[in-house]
């Protein structure tokens, strides 16, 4: 009995030194938060840290992998309680609280130290809050029309360059039975993509931003346009029915099926619908096309990034990664397994036909948005992707959303 | 301090062996309801510093349509979530009887309480989903247009509380069946010799009987109708367009989800729940009160 005891107060002894010494941070030891729980980004992740591990023997690297979705909340509570070295998180208005309440840490001199102002150029403006960055972008995506190649065809469509085409491309669909547009709204962002194009194509970048930071009303008539051109292919018919039921995994299905050509999605539906068997003769890729003739086009392209805590234990080590992780060919393997774009100007973009489409769309403009939910503060987001969702439901109810979702931007903006 | 112990030996221990129940309970319960009414005055964000507001955050929730929303499907679901005390009542009846495998039909009966509410979501969302649910197949076999349930902001409500009866049904029954078992076979047994039978003889003897467990039923009941929000946050996410929130779900969504996290709002909304639950409460401990004086 006694001799049992002293067992078990020994081996307690050892667990409380054994948690004391992980939880405890000496030199070398590199903590990464990640929400890379899907299949690609997590290798891909793996597959950095195993080449920094490489380069820099002396240092070793621990992976805390979220759940994606769960990410979302933890981050608030690791970041003050028990901060890691490194944590991703996202480009653009989404990381301004983390920023604002002192939790991430200004990595100016990491961009400074290793050219990455001129390197990383095309995402500097969604990195910089205060005139400071706050961490490094390593992807990005394009997002854009994916659509069926052979119910064009065999409907005599070619791929619509302006909005009268792209209508007349859907009334040909429909008389045909095939839905237009596929789209799940059940968790509303869907619909905040298909908003974001037909704004920016109305109405331009300049006038997109400044709706999502407030400075515009939600009812001035210059969104009342881009409301009317989106009633036009809701009246129409254009987009799924019941999409409210369903998530986007979920829309995928008509497409598959040949019931629905096209899908206003980012570039990480390709992987689903190849797998549910559509070949590279089926599936195809266009840029949204313009509305209002003459604005230069600009494209949402979410850009995801890495960032240091200001809580972090280690970080000389930190910064070392983040160096790292811009490199040129660094960015280039790890877009390579991700499937998505780096955003390092010396990196390759990946052979497959829908990066390369993407990179070179994205080459030719300037005017990059992050997407209405990163773009436009978390509360305005999710009152204006409720407010589209209802919209495309009850299009009829459009002045009444507008003048809900202008209420919730006097409180949001003060 | 011997003979004080020794002479109120009898006093004091209850006192001792409540006490660490009336710790945790002060410490998790009563403690964060001041603590939420506090909040409720300040405008935060769970990170940065907290800004007092004074009543701002009531005096918006009294100009928000998605808070009246909200409040009208809690009373949608307290009325209609009752129908799970006499759907229970009927299903208990039905089985208490003995015949071959009884047994069997009972567990059956009492599946759906045992499995999570998380899988009752999901096995209702399969059943509406407008195009492969069995639901609209069954609608287009008899010649009806499918009803997207869970997408149409008239249904959605409706739909999410029908699954939420299905377990719920379930733990009445098995409250009944107790019930049912205590039961005086003397009493029905005279009642038949008075020529009492059917709808009477449940109403005027066995009911009357069963009134303990209709009292607990209907307060499972009540909780079950207040804390709807697994249903809804699986089923639904509160949607489409926030027709399907519920005050709990609600204040989830300002207070902790995405795009939320504000905290002083999300606690408003806590305070005006716990006051409609105060009323219920209220009553339930009165009765309580009552009860135990045998009055």
């Amino acid at each position: 009995m006694k001799n049992k005891k002293k067992l078990l107060k020994h081996s307690l002894a050892t667990m409380l030194l054994a948690t004391a010494f992980s939880a405890s941070t000496f030199a070398g030891n590199l903590v990464i938060n990640t929400d890379t729980s899907d299949p690609a980004p997590k290798k891909a992740f793996e597959d950095l840290i195993k080449g920094f591990e490489a380069a820099n023997p002396d240092v070793k690297v621990t992976l805390n992998l979220f759940d994606h979705e769960g990410y979302k909340t933890s981050i608030r509570n690791f970041l003050t309680a028990d901060a890691p070295d490194l944590a991703t998180w996202y480009a653009g208005n989404r990381m301004l609280p983390y920023v604002k309440s002192g939790l991430f840490e200004s990595v100016d001199d990491v961009w400074e130290n290793n050219g990455l102002n001129k390197s990383l150029a095309s995402a500097a403006a969604s990195m910089t809050i205060d005139g400071k960055k706050w961490g490094i972008p390593y992807t990005y995506y394009q997002w854009g029309v994916y659509y069926r190649k052979d119910l064009f065809a065999a409907n005599n469509i070619a791929v619509p360059k302006n909005w009268a085409e792209f209508k007349a491309a859907g009334a040909k669909l429909k008389a045909a039975g095939i839905t237009p547009i596929t789209i799940g709204t059940k968790y509303l962002w869907t619909a905040a993509g298909v908003f974001d194009y037909l704004n920016l194509r109305t109405n331009g970048y300049d006038f997109h931003m400044a709706l999502t930071k407030g400075e515009v009303s939600w009812t001035d008539e210059r969104v009342m346009k881009t409301m009317n051109n989106w009633k036009e292919l809701v009246d129409a018919g254009f987009f799924l029915d019941n999409h409210a039921a369903y998530s986007w995994q979920e829309a995928l299905a008509p497409m598959v099926q040949g019931k629905a050509a096209m899908y206003v999605m980012g570039n990480f539906a390709v992987a689903p619908l190849r797998e549910a068997g559509l070949t590279n003769d089926q599936l195809g890729f266009f840029q949204f096309p313009e509305i209002t003739p003459g604005i230069e086009v600009a494209e949402d392209a979410p850009t995801d990034t890495l960032h240091m805590p200001a809580n972090a234990k280690n970080k000389v080590d930190a910064k070392r990664f983040l160096a790292y992780l811009a490199q040129a060919d660094v960015q280039t393997q790890m877009n390579e397994t991700l499937g998505q774009l780096p955003i390092n100007a010396d990196s390759v973009a990946g052979s497959d036909e829908f990066l390369q489409a993407g990179f070179k769309m994205l080459s030719n403009t300037s005017q990059i948005a992050q997407f209405f939910d990163r773009d436009a503060p978390a509360e305005m987001a999710k009152a204006g992707m409720e407010g589209f969702q209802e919209f495309m439901v009850k299009p009829e109810r459009l002045e009444k959303i507008l003048k809900r979702l202008e209420k919730v931007r006097m409180r949001v903006y003060k | 301090m011997r003979t004080f112990w020794k002479s109120n030996q009898l006093k004091l221990a209850p006192w001792l062996f409540l006490t660490p129940g009336i710790f945790i309970f002060c410490l998790y319960v009563i403690l964060p309801v001041f603590q939420s009414i506090a909040i409720s005055f300040y405008a935060w964000d769970g990170l940065g510093v907290k800004e007092y507001v004074g009543v701002d955050n009531y005096i918006e929730l009294a100009d928000d349509e998605a808070f009246y929303t909200s409040l009208k499907n809690n009373l949608i679901w307290l009325i209609l979530y009752m129908l799970a005390v006499p759907a229970g009542l009927f299903v208990a009846l039905f089985l208490n009887q003995t015949v071959r495998g009884i047994r069997i039909y009972k567990s059956l009966f009492f599946f759906p309480f045992v499995i999570s509410q998380v899988v009752v979501g999901l096995v209702f969302s399969w059943f509406y989903d407008p195009t492969h649910g069995l639901m609209n197949i069954l609608l287009n076999a008899i010649g009806f247009d499918s009803i997207a349930v869970l997408a149409d902001e008239r249904f959605v409500t409706y739909g999410i509380i029908v699954a939420g009866l299905w377990p719920q049904t379930a733990y009445c029954m098995i409250l009944y069946l107790t019930g049912l078992n205590a039961v005086d076979p003397e009493q029905i047994e005279a009642a038949r010799l008075d020529n009492a039978k059917g709808w009477r003889l449940l109403w005027y003897v066995i009911l009357p009987q069963l009134k303990p467990a209709t009292f607990i039923a209907i307060v499972v009941t009540v909780i079950g109708a207040l804390r709807s929000f697994d249903l809804i946050s699986i089923m639904t996410s509160g949607g489409p367009w926030g027709s399907s929130r519920v005050l709990a779900y609600y204040m989830y969504e300002q207070a902790f989800s995405e795009y939320g996290f504000r905290m002083g709002y999300g606690a408003a909304i806590a305070v005006v729940l716990f006051l409609i639950m105060m009323i219920y409460i209220a009553g339930f401990l009165y009765k309580m009160y009552r009860d135990e004086r045998g009055l």
